[in-house]
């Protein structure tokens, strides 16, 4: 009956207080997070993917501008659907890893903020070898390296709304279909209704407006950041030329990349706030 | 050692604990028992810090654990339902959270060689039958050395043997000056374990005393019939 014995008598408990290594535990959550992903292959999947389309894409046109061109229509419509579902779906599984984690001495700020350091860790490899690799390689030039920004900092801040998306709602169907509407929102809706906003008050002088309105959509920002690189600026008339000079200017390119990192950081902060005061 | 201050906690419309106020020390051994849906769960998941209540406080050795973390150094945890990453192994998710508590110095590992999980540490949690997964959590509660131990519902699930296995061990760490939490419906292990008995109904307290006074007042030596008669009584005195 008795198949085990006490290996070792240890003294009685003691109560020391002991520090917790706030970043080094988060550290080890998020490599937890990309070993968990990493698992799952989908994101090797997703690498390939675009490892093949930018090959292609630069196979196919002589000219690498034109790559670029094609290249980045994928990048502005992909980057927000992948980083958005699968970081809203993948935190939604990580329930488990999460209610195990909040029962050991881990700050939950920690915890939240490994998660998203994982995953965006995993994304954003999968997204510097499919496309950074092939840009560079085919293109080095400034441009090549916006692009590669822009998707670097798109994939950010769609990561980052997944995160609101998943701590808002406690049913996943919810959480991954407040996640698609605001994907469908920043890439499809909201340029549609711009336009449309645009024909309606075309009488009016909208060229400042139109510039205020692209700071509210992260795509936007990347698209506008991109065109200017690829001197496609030029072939939109008068809005274009006003675009060049606002978003070409030092003024215009260090706002745009602030609302960049504000797109990133708000959707966090308020998704990190709720989670602290989350029932698990 | 742990207290609880004037806590209320709703989900929704629904009060799930109301007015809590208790006091846990070192050497109990407390049985939490009630009906299902008492609030025996979220009391336990309120002291982990899992569930933050509205109202009250919760006190770890005169300090609120409110917005702190390092007072889960000293609790050991194992869930009702153990709920673990699919895909990851048995093993390395050992490997794993003694790499996240590596600041506990000594390690007890009699429950893993008990229930000799190293034969089975290359499978993954996903292909765990629930008993077998029942005591992985049981190892992994005990692992860290806790002095305080919060078990919810630590024999459902478990086979005869494995549960013996268990409750010895539990015996075992009573001696040792630890503070235990147990909830469970089988009140012949709790009798076996308990020092003392909490009574939840619908959130509130009704009672909170030694075994030995439940024993005296009631007059009955089985704690399962105790409590009946004391179900009873509070329905007569409502009727």
């Amino acid at each position: 009956m008795k198949a085990y014995t006490a290996i070792e008598v240890t003294q009685s408990p003691t109560l020391q207080q002991e520090p917790t290594h706030t970043p080094m535990q988060m550290l080890k959550i998020a490599k937890y997070v990309v070993y968990d992903i990493l698992r799952n292959r989908f994101v090797l999947a997703y690498m390939i993917f675009l490892l093949v389309v930018s090959m292609s894409f630069f196979n196919l046109e002589a000219d690498p501008t034109k790559g670029m061109m094609s290249l980045l229509n994928i990048i502005l419509i992909v980057l927000p659907l992948v980083g958005i579902v699968f970081a809203t779906i993948h935190l939604y599984n990580s329930y488990e890893f999460m209610e195990l984690m909040l029962a050991q001495p881990l700050r939950r700020s920690d915890i939240f903020l490994g998660q998203y350091l994982g995953m965006t860790v995993s994304l954003c490899i999968a997204f510097a070898v499919g496309v950074g690799m092939p840009v560079i390689l085919y293109d080095g030039s400034v441009r090549g390296f916006t692009l590669i920004g822009c998707g670097l900092l798109l994939t950010l801040a769609f990561i980052s709304m997944a995160f609101l998306a998943t701590v808002l709602s406690r049913d996943k169907a919810r959480g991954i279909g407040i996640a698609l509407l605001l994907w469908f929102f920043c890439t499809i809706l909201y340029d549609g209704i711009v336009l449309m906003g645009m024909f309606a008050f075309s009488d009016y002088p909208l060229e400042k407006v139109i510039i205020g309105l692209a700071f509210l959509n992260p795509v936007d920002l990347a698209r506008i950041a991109m065109l200017l690189q690829l001197d496609a600026a030029a072939l939109m008339g008068y809005t274009g030329a006003l675009f060049q000079h606002f978003f070409g200017s030092a003024l215009g390119t260090s706002l745009s990349f602030g609302a960049m990192v504000l797109w990133i950081a708000l959707p966090l902060w308020f998704a990190l706030r709720i989670f602290r005061k989350k029932d698990i | 050692m742990l207290q609880v201050q004037q806590m209320d906690k709703t989900f929704g419309k629904l009060k799930v604990l109301r007015n809590i106020n208790i006091q846990f020390d070192r050497g109990q051994a407390v049985a939490i028992i009630g009906p299902n849906g008492s609030g025996k769960t979220t009391l336990i998941k309120s002291i982990l810090g899992m569930v933050v209540p509205e109202q009250g406080s919760i006190l770890f050795q005169g300090k609120s654990i409110s917005g702190d973390a390092s007072y889960r150094h000293h609790i050991g945890y194992m869930p009702q339902i153990g709920r673990y990453p699919d895909n990851m192994q048995v093993g390395q998710l050992f490997e794993m959270l003694r790499d996240l508590r590596k600041d506990q110095a000594k390690l007890d590992e009699e429950l893993i060689e008990a229930y000799q999980l190293p034969a089975i540490y290359h499978k993954t949690m996903r292909t765990l039958s629930g008993g077998t997964r029942q005591k992985v959590s049981a190892a992994l509660a005990f692992l860290f050395n806790a002095p305080v131990m919060i078990l919810d519902e630590p024999t459902a699930g478990l086979d005869p043997l494995s549960a013996e296995i268990l409750k010895d061990k539990v015996q075992r760490e009573k001696q040792r000056n630890k503070l235990f939490l147990i909830t469970s419906h089988i009140m012949s292990d709790l009798e076996e374990l308990a020092t003392d008995v909490m009574y939840l109904v619908e959130g509130r307290i009704l009672f909170f005393k030694s075994l030995e006074a439940l024993q005296a007042e009631t007059g009955e030596e089985r704690l399962g019939k105790a409590i009946a008669r004391i179900m009873a009584q509070g329905q007569q005195a409502g009727s």
